[in-house]
């Protein structure tokens, strides 16, 4: 029987670790934290978990710049912001803590607008200004890609509208689910008919809790 | 025009993390080897958007490694001022008695450092003959040798059981 020589030799450096997950923890997070420091951090990610999914959250040092669902594949939305932005991306959970936090508490219905620094520099012209003017619709309401057209500028650009809104690189955060067709149908949502439909209900709850003060159903949470 | 390298840089830590500290720990020891990972990730990323595209990422990140390693070991033999026999520093990772961080590292710690840097770059981090000689300067034939020489004296320190040396 014989065993490569190289085989055996590997053999003298078992007792080395090829995986060490603690120390590649703790160095990962202080690569994360000095890569920040020196102003190397172009794109810091983390996942946040959510009633529809786990979420992706990107950064870059202006803000929050990217929001995506699990449809949408986070690989590939990586990927691309290495692309678009600077591939000098990590999985760097701090400067996302408070977008992660704000979220978890929009969710929980305890939250009903974020504040928090935004890049838009995903998206430019026309759809960009379609989407400083989504922040402007109200928690809880509803309005038409015809409105959106027009507050942004441009009554007849509606598709562009439907565009911008399906199009939205921060969804949940810049409301494009509260844009729907003036038929009544939902129209486009990146996460889906159904996450759209789940974040409208939950915005009704919540906006009919707080109307009304009946509690909404018993396995609710009261809002803090 | 020339195409860069523009996958997220958090995917060439996953993939090649664990194997640049293996390197660095056979190199400078458990307890320097964090720094010499630190700094040559750090190092890396900076460089990274301009790393043409189809680069040999995995030799790319060991001659960084090497460069950082070099710069530790040269900082270790300046802080070691000659007051004859000092104690081992006592290590601050996992390896209880027994394993690496004592038997392998103390017979790893006792090649000339060109060995170790040898048997480190082609045993552990992969790298041909030819990748390691780029790296340490001298030919692949130097490399070869110097890799066998250190497999060797590990084996006689660190594989062949000694009898009775402390009685």
């Amino acid at each position: 029987m014989t065993t490569s020589p190289e085989a055996t030799d590997s053999a003298l450096f078992a007792a080395l670790p090829e995986v060490d997950a603690d120390a590649e923890r703790r160095l990962h997070a202080r690569l994360a934290g000095s890569a920040a420091e020196a102003g190397l951090l172009d794109v810091a990610y983390r996942t946040v978990d959510s009633p529809l999914g786990p979420l992706l959250l990107a950064a870059t040092g202006e803000g929050l710049v990217r929001v995506a669902y699990a449809r949408e594949d986070h690989d590939r939305v990586l990927a691309q912001l290495a692309r678009q932005i600077s591939p000098r991306v990590l999985r760097a959970p701090a400067r996302l803590d408070v977008a992660a936090r704000e979220i978890e508490e929009y969710f929980a219905g305890r939250r009903v607008g974020f504040d928090l620094a935004l890049d838009l520099r995903l998206s430019a012209g026309f759809r960009r200004t379609v989407l400083v003017h989504l922040t402007d619709i109200a928690y809880g309401t509803t309005t038409s890609y015809a409105a959106v057209a027009a507050a942004a500028g441009n009554p007849r650009a509606v598709r562009a509208a439907g565009t911008a809104c399906a199009t939205n690189p921060l969804p949940v955060v810049v409301p494009c689910h509260r844009v729907v067709r003036s038929d009544g149908t939902l129209g486009q949502y990146a996460g889906g008919t159904d996450a759209k439909r789940s974040l409208l209900s939950l915005e009704a709850l919540r906006a009919d809790h707080a109307e009304t003060g009946v509690p909404g159903s018993a396995t609710r949470p009261e809002p803090a | 025009m020339f195409s860069v390298n523009q996958e997220p840089f958090e995917a060439i830590v996953q993939r090649h993390g664990p194997r640049v500290l293996r390197v660095c720990r056979a190199v400078v020891g458990p307890t320097a080897a964090d720094d010499a990972w630190s700094e040559t990730f750090l190092s890396a990323l900076q460089a990274y958007p301009t790393l043409p595209a189809g680069s040999n990422v995995e030799a790319w990140l060991v001659t960084i490694a090497h460069r950082k390693a070099v710069d530790q070991v040269r900082g270790q033999s300046r802080r070691a001022v000659p007051t004859g026999d000092l104690p081992e520093l006592a290590s601050t990772g996992s390896g209880g008695p027994g394993g690496w961080e004592s038997d392998l590292w103390a017979a790893l710690k006792a090649l000339p450092l060109r060995q170790r840097q040898t048997v480190a770059y082609h045993y552990l981090g992969g790298l041909p003959y030819a990748d390691v000689a780029t790296i340490l300067g001298g030919t692949p034939q130097a490399a070869r040798r110097a890799a066998a020489d250190g497999i060797a004296a590990l084996r006689r320190a660190y594989l062949t059981p000694e009898p009775d040396t402390r009685a």
